[in-house]
């Protein structure tokens, strides 16, 4: 199951990470400014969280797709979990929740795992869409039921749904690429994370224009234009690790990062509509899962589909 | 040992996150009072504390409530070291002050929760318990703390917990003022807690 691109991904990765430490440790020992040495401090904590989780993501990886499903679930259950905690809920909501993070989360990947992909596509959108305000209307509390209904749809939707077509890109049956779906994933996540990081860098070298100062004062015009380019550009440069030609995974990568760019950007705007400016603290210097997961939540239905459109 | 793995697992559930704003955790006795939302209130606050802090601190509970049946009774006796006391037929001979004192004389903390009943949505005024404590032990650190969220893992009549993200905030001690008043003490005592309350 490993073959040479994986080890050329792999250690590409690694790496990456190494450069981002060796500058990082640079940086702390030359940042004059208090300023300057939180911004240093903020992205160290960042780079070692960035270890953590590309060891455990590769770990998961390497061991199958068993172990991929189980670790995007409890990524699911992490996110769904700081989703529901920052939407206030009501007391008629809590079977409606019992019902969403025990049976509904649980089941969606199960599917996966069957590789059922007629029911894997619509459990959440048809079947927990309408089960969730049957569980509430039972409950008989009328306030706010259309909120409340549509906030829990929407985690279940962001959180879950989306979340798990990442490990869904493992089942995918691609023309001549049979057992080889692991890296399609790799790529996937590799770009997602990229051009946010990217996007980052650019931002905060030549960043002068924000973008939208409302939402999200860190996003600048430089950023995203520097960071879609170049996110694009290393996917192209990638193809040889996917079933695309260059011009085919230059353009995926540009859907990626186009969707992964709106995806924090609309998770931004729940933040900022509830006051606070992480979802939690679960990852240093990154916020919680879901400031780390939004871009990928956004841009793995897409990714999902435009392969399983054109290459299947 | 079973009361650490006790106490990883609500934390683990609760996923709860300690703010020690006003003051830090140290072995000092202390009464530690909360507001009370949820049944597992003192179970939350009891495993938030540091295991040196913790094993010197009993929660105290409501008698009729935990001995309804033998597990709880062994869970509030063995895990929790629980001070039970009577809450509904106060007489002068089962006078829930006497318990307390005489654990704090032991040299433990407590734990109480002084709105006495579950609130639902307003705040409750404090019990007057705390100003008999506070009165008849004024050099004791007084402790407000301020759970949030945890009426959303288990609300008052659901048996099954919903794992939303809970966090423990601890703010400065406070004491028994020479010549104050019950009345003086216990407002200012809610208000040190509620002003805990995160903004968001």
């Amino acid at each position: 199951m490993i073959d040479r691109q994986t080890i050329w991904l792999v250690s590409g990765v690694v790496g990456l990470l190494l450069i981002a430490t060796v500058i990082g440790q640079i940086l702390r020992k030359t940042a004059k400014s208090d300023q300057a040495r939180k911004v240093v401090l903020n992205l160290n904590a960042r780079i070692w969280a960035w270890w953590i989780i590309v060891a455990i993501f590769g770990a998961a990886l390497f061991l199958g797709l068993i172990s991929t499903i189980v670790l995007f679930a409890i990524i699911s259950f992490i996110a769904l979990r700081e989703f529901i905690t920052l939407t206030p809920s009501k007391r008629g909501d809590h079977r409606a929740l019992f019902w969403a993070f025990f049976i509904i989360l649980p089941m969606q990947y199960i599917v996966i795992a069957w590789k059922w992909y007629g029911m894997f596509s619509i459990f959440i959108p048809v079947y927990a869409f309408l089960f969730i305000p049957i569980r509430s209307v039972i409950a008989g509390d009328t306030e706010h039921f259309l909120e409340r209904t549509a906030k829990i749809q929407w985690g279940l939707m962001v959180c879950v749904y989306f979340v798990s077509y990442a490990p869904a890109l493992l089942t995918l049956r691609i023309a001549g690429y049979a057992g080889q779906n692991a890296k399609p994933l790799f790529f996937f996540a590799a770009i997602v994370q990229m051009s946010d990081v990217l996007r980052y860098v650019w931002g905060k070298l030549f960043g002068k224009h924000p973008l939208a100062p409302k939402i999200s004062p860190n996003k600048t015009v430089e950023g995203l234009i520097g960071g879609v380019i170049s996110a694009s550009l290393i996917g192209m440069a990638l193809w040889w690790a996917t079933p695309f030609r260059p011009w085919q995974a230059g353009l995926m990568s540009l859907a990626i990062t186009l969707m992964g760019f709106f995806g924090g950007l609309t998770m931004s705007a729940i933040k900022r509509d509830r006051g606070v400016k992480d979802y939690g603290e679960l990852l240093p210097g990154h916020g919680g899962m879901m400031d780390r997961i939004d871009s990928l939540c956004f841009a793995a239905p897409v990714f999902f589909h435009l392969t399983r459109y054109f290459f299947t | 040992m079973i009361a650490n793995c006790a106490a990883a697992a609500v934390r683990l559930l609760t996923g709860a996150t300690c703010r020690w704003v006003g003051c830090a955790p140290t072995d000092k006795q202390r009464v530690y009072f909360a507001n009370h939302t949820s049944n597992l209130d003192f179970v939350l606050l009891w495993a938030s504390l540091p295991r040196s802090v913790r094993i010197r601190t009993r929660p105290i509970a409501a008698h009729d409530y935990w001995t309804r049946s033998r597990l709880r009774l062994a869970l509030a006796d063995k895990i929790f070291h629980a001070v039970l006391i009577e809450r509904k037929r106060v007489t002068r001979t089962n006078n829930p002050i006497a318990p307390m004192l005489s654990a704090l004389s032991e040299g433990y903390s407590l734990i109480i929760f002084p709105e006495g009943g579950r609130a639902t949505n307003e705040p409750t005024e404090f019990k007057s318990g705390i100003f008999h404590l506070a009165r008849a032990r004024p050099e004791l650190e007084f402790v407000p703390v301020y759970i949030q969220n945890l009426n959303r893992v288990l609300p008052k009549g659901e048996i099954l917990p919903i794992p939303i993200l809970c966090s423990v905030h601890f703010g400065s001690p406070l004491y028994l003022q020479p010549n104050e008043e019950k009345v003086e003490f216990m407002q200012r005592a809610q208000k040190a807690m509620l002003d805990l309350t995160p903004t968001s």
